[in-house]
């Protein structure tokens, strides 16, 4: 188990407290995934056909997606054959180095929030409705100022009832001003005026708030596309992160929506929330592997600072964390 | 448009099958392995993919389509029949109660749509059933959850009832059914918080909220792009509860919805709504055999000839006819036709919903940009009474005067010119082909 001690060795140096919200916050989906997974380790006493073949079926339970998880079962008995394995419990680790692999992606640093050193830093939220955006501004806002730095919120869904509201509660819970202008108006203007007030209150970040839209719309997305030229008409860098908003609950659909918002405003990251549930958000898996976007910030609860980077090897561990710490018969 | 890819699927495995003269076993394991991914994408569970390739197999594989005369036709047949039974035998209603107020709560997961639903569901009341909703913000937790539902409530101009978010959900329902008594009230729409199905706590309240109200709905708002979890969700929602009835929203996305499919399978409980857009009156009864005729690419013929019904003159339709075949169509009427089929609903919704429809590759990912239809509309009607009659007398001066008055461009003037022309000749060309040969509409397989 030499993966799972370099992988315990590397989350012990970090905070204690994250490593606890993750476990804490994956425990339902580490019940139904890893669990599964387990009891099919120990039933089978030898890796064949019919192993990989449930284990297939586990991981389409987990929403990864078909083209995926065939994918993957091809990867995994190719490394079965050349690392000649025999019995299922080393299957394990293997699963799990796969996993990471696949969630780390071909470059680290991608996976952390671009936040400027000096200036302003602009983060546009885009996503489908319901998904949690303003409740993941919320939060993000609360991490930021917890690290110290002065945040602006832009009250940019200007359709759905009590949005607006629903992001001031946020903004006097976390002690950041709140752009806005009243229901109805154009995103993009409330998007001018929250820039120009950041510009001249020497704010740190700005969290761009957008109405949720589905994917087809295609006037509603020509009106995102615009939100995001304002944007960097106002400051040519920015905005310097658009990230996209998905529910771990959602299906396959996420495919068709990461890659439409894609196009249209270049997204740089997804924040997978609601992960508390017993959904796996294993499409997540899907979209890096198949469109190499990087997850960047994961919602473990209804808490303020149950936000949290997204960390491959953190979230690898919550999900197999019961097994590393029971002695394995 | 839902379910598209799953249609898409099985439409080429069928396009294979149909027309052959015989259906080996070969042929049939072939078309169920295609059936299972296209519903495994589609975010069917895989045990309910499972369970329907076993059925369908079994029937396909046995005698029926052995003893039938085109084996490819009768195999559709049972894959459109098993998806309809897996969807639900028929059209669901809303509860009466006996002594009103009727009670409906409505439950489900953070984000799927519970608030809208209710303002939705309210109107729906109102306008078809003629019934007085009270609207109940019992969702004490979201920050601005209560402002959200009284935003609605002002913009339906109905009565929210709200004690603000200090006061308990159970409490508040309680006072909500008292007051709609007081006020006669025959519907008490009660706007839970969302929350997770594995929320001890927060499921005990729900049920003290149904002990309490004595509910003769529990409606559960699940998001149509809900993936493999929907089962789990709607399971344990169910066991705790005892739901009586589903409402799928957010429908109108592209997603492929097999969570319909599952959720139904699972917990056998009705899928009695569909939201089908972000409008306040974009709420539909939900059609299992008109869904399975969308899934196999027949297209929605039934709902869009009821839209038309709704929205289409009779009368103003016959004379129409008749202009038609007097070749006596003018742009006055094409304005009015324009009108009617807008009434309809969007436009690429109603072309959607045609047979094969989604089998034509330009049409499927068509957008009707409803501006432009405005455009054609102002210029029409910046042109006087003779030219409307006579379009052949609009020179270039004229054009010019109504690309002004239209605030349009003399080229949009004239692509409009171009196309009324054009209609003209495809109308002639269909009147008299009908008089031609009198062979009616065949259904694909029928």
């Amino acid at each position: 188990m030499s993966f799972f001690k370099k992988l315990k060795e590397k989350i012990t140096k970090q905070a204690d407290s994250v490593t606890e919200k993750f476990k804490q916050g994956l425990s339902k989906t580490r019940d139904s995934f890893a669990g599964r997974v387990n009891d099919l380790i120990a039933r089978y006493r030898k890796v064949d056909e019919e192993f990989f073949e449930e284990l297939e079926e586990i991981l389409i339970a987990a929403d990864v997606g078909v083209t995926t998880v065939m994918e993957l079962i091809d990867e995994l008995k190719m490394e079965v054959k050349r690392r000649n394995i025999q019995d299922p419990k080393e299957m394990q680790a293997v699963i799990s180095e796969k996993l990471v692999d696949i969630y780390r992606g071909d470059d680290d640093n991608l996976a952390t929030l671009n936040i400027q050193e000096n200036g302003l830093t602009v983060i546009l939220f885009v996503g489908v409705n319901g998904v949690g955006k303003t409740t993941t501004i919320g939060k993000l806002a609360h991490k930021l100022k917890s690290e110290g730095k002065t945040v602006m919120l832009a009250a940019g869904d200007t359709f759905r009832a009590g949005a607006i509201e629903q992001l001031e509660v946020w903004g006097e819970r976390v002690g950041a001003e709140v752009i806005k202008q009243s229901a109805g108006s154009d995103p993009a203007a409330v998007m001018y005026d929250a820039i120009q007030a950041a510009k001249a209150r020497h704010v740190d970040v700005l969290l761009c708030d957008t109405a949720g839209r589905l994917q087809n719309k295609v006037n509603l997305m020509k009106e995102l596309e615009k939100v995001k030229r304002v944007i960097e008409r106002e400051i040519p860098s920015a905005p310097h992160e658009v990230l996209l908003v998905l529910d771990a609950t959602t299906g396959q659909n996420a495919m068709s929506q990461v890659k439409i918002f894609k196009e249209a405003t270049n997204v740089t990251g997804i924040v997978l929330t609601k992960l508390d549930g017993t959904a796996k958000g294993g499409i997540v898996l899907a979209i890096r592997n198949e469109l190499n976007i990087p997850v960047k910030l994961v919602g473990l609860g209804e808490k303020m600072d149950d936000l949290q980077e997204f960390d491959p090897e953190q979230y690898v561990y919550g999900l197999f964390a019961d097994l590393l710490e029971e002695p394995q018969p | 448009m839902a379910f598209e890819g799953l249609a898409d699927r099985l439409q080429s495995v069928m396009n294979k099958i149909r027309g052959k003269g015989k259906v080996t076993e070969a042929d049939v394991k072939d078309m169920m392995r295609e059936v299972r991914l296209a519903l495994l994408e589609a975010d069917v569970n895989f045990k309910v993919v499972k369970d329907f390739v076993k059925r369908v197999s079994e029937r396909a594989v046995g005698q029926e389509v052995l003893k039938s005369l085109t084996p490819g036709q009768q195999v559709i047949k049972v894959v459109k029949e098993e998806l309809t039974a897996l969807m639900g035998g028929e059209q669901s209603k809303i509860a009466v109660a006996t002594r009103p107020p009727t009670v409906i709560m409505m439950v489900g997961l953070q984000g799927a749509g519970k608030t809208t639903t209710t303002g939705k569901l309210a109107n729906l009341l109102r306008k078809k059933y003629n019934r007085k909703p009270l609207l109940v913000a019992a969702d004490i937790y979201r920050p601005a959850a209560i402002q959200q539902l009284e935003t609605l409530g002002k913009q339906l101009n109905m009565p929210v009832f709200s004690l603000g978010d200090q006061v308990s959900p159970v409490e508040i329902a309680k006072q909500a059914i008292a007051k709609a008594k007081e006020e006669h009230h025959d519907y008490v729409l009660i706007d839970t918080a969302g929350r997770l199905h594995i929320d001890e706590a927060l499921m005990d309240e729900l049920k003290q909220i149904k002990e309490v109200t004595k509910p003769d709905e529990i409606f559960l708002v699940v998001d149509a792009m809900t993936g493999q979890d929907a089962v789990n969700v709607a399971q344990s929602f169910n066991e705790q509860l005892g739901l009586t009835g589903i409402i799928l929203t957010k429908l109108d996305g592209d997603t492929r919805g097999g969570a319909a499919l599952s959720i139904k399978a699972v917990t056998n409980t009705p899928i009695k709504f569909v939201g089908m857009g972000e409008k306040l009156d974009a709420l539909e009864p939900f059609h299992p055999e008109r869904m399975a005729s969308r899934i196999l690419g027949m297209g929605d013929v039934l709902t869009l000839i009821e839209k038309a019904q709704a929205a289409v003159d009779e009368e103003k339709a016959k004379e129409l006819e008749q202009k038609m075949r007097t070749m006596s169509f003018t742009l006055d009427d094409f304005l009015e036709q324009l009108g009617q089929v807008r009434k309809m609903g969007p436009l690429d919704e109603i072309l959607k919903m045609l047979p094969g429809a989604n089998k034509m590759k330009g049409l499927n990912n068509i957008q009707i940009d409803e501006k432009q239809i405005s455009h054609v509309e102002a210029i029409i009607r910046s042109m006087t009474k003779e030219e409307k009659m006579n379009p052949e007398i609009i020179n270039a001066s004229r054009k010019k005067r109504i690309a002004k008055g239209s605030g349009t461009s003399v080229q949009e003037v004239n692509r409009l010119l171009k196309q009324f022309d054009e209609m003209k000749k495809m109308m002639k060309m269909m009147t008299t082909m009908t008089k031609g040969k009198k062979k009616g509409f065949r259904f694909p397989f029928m």
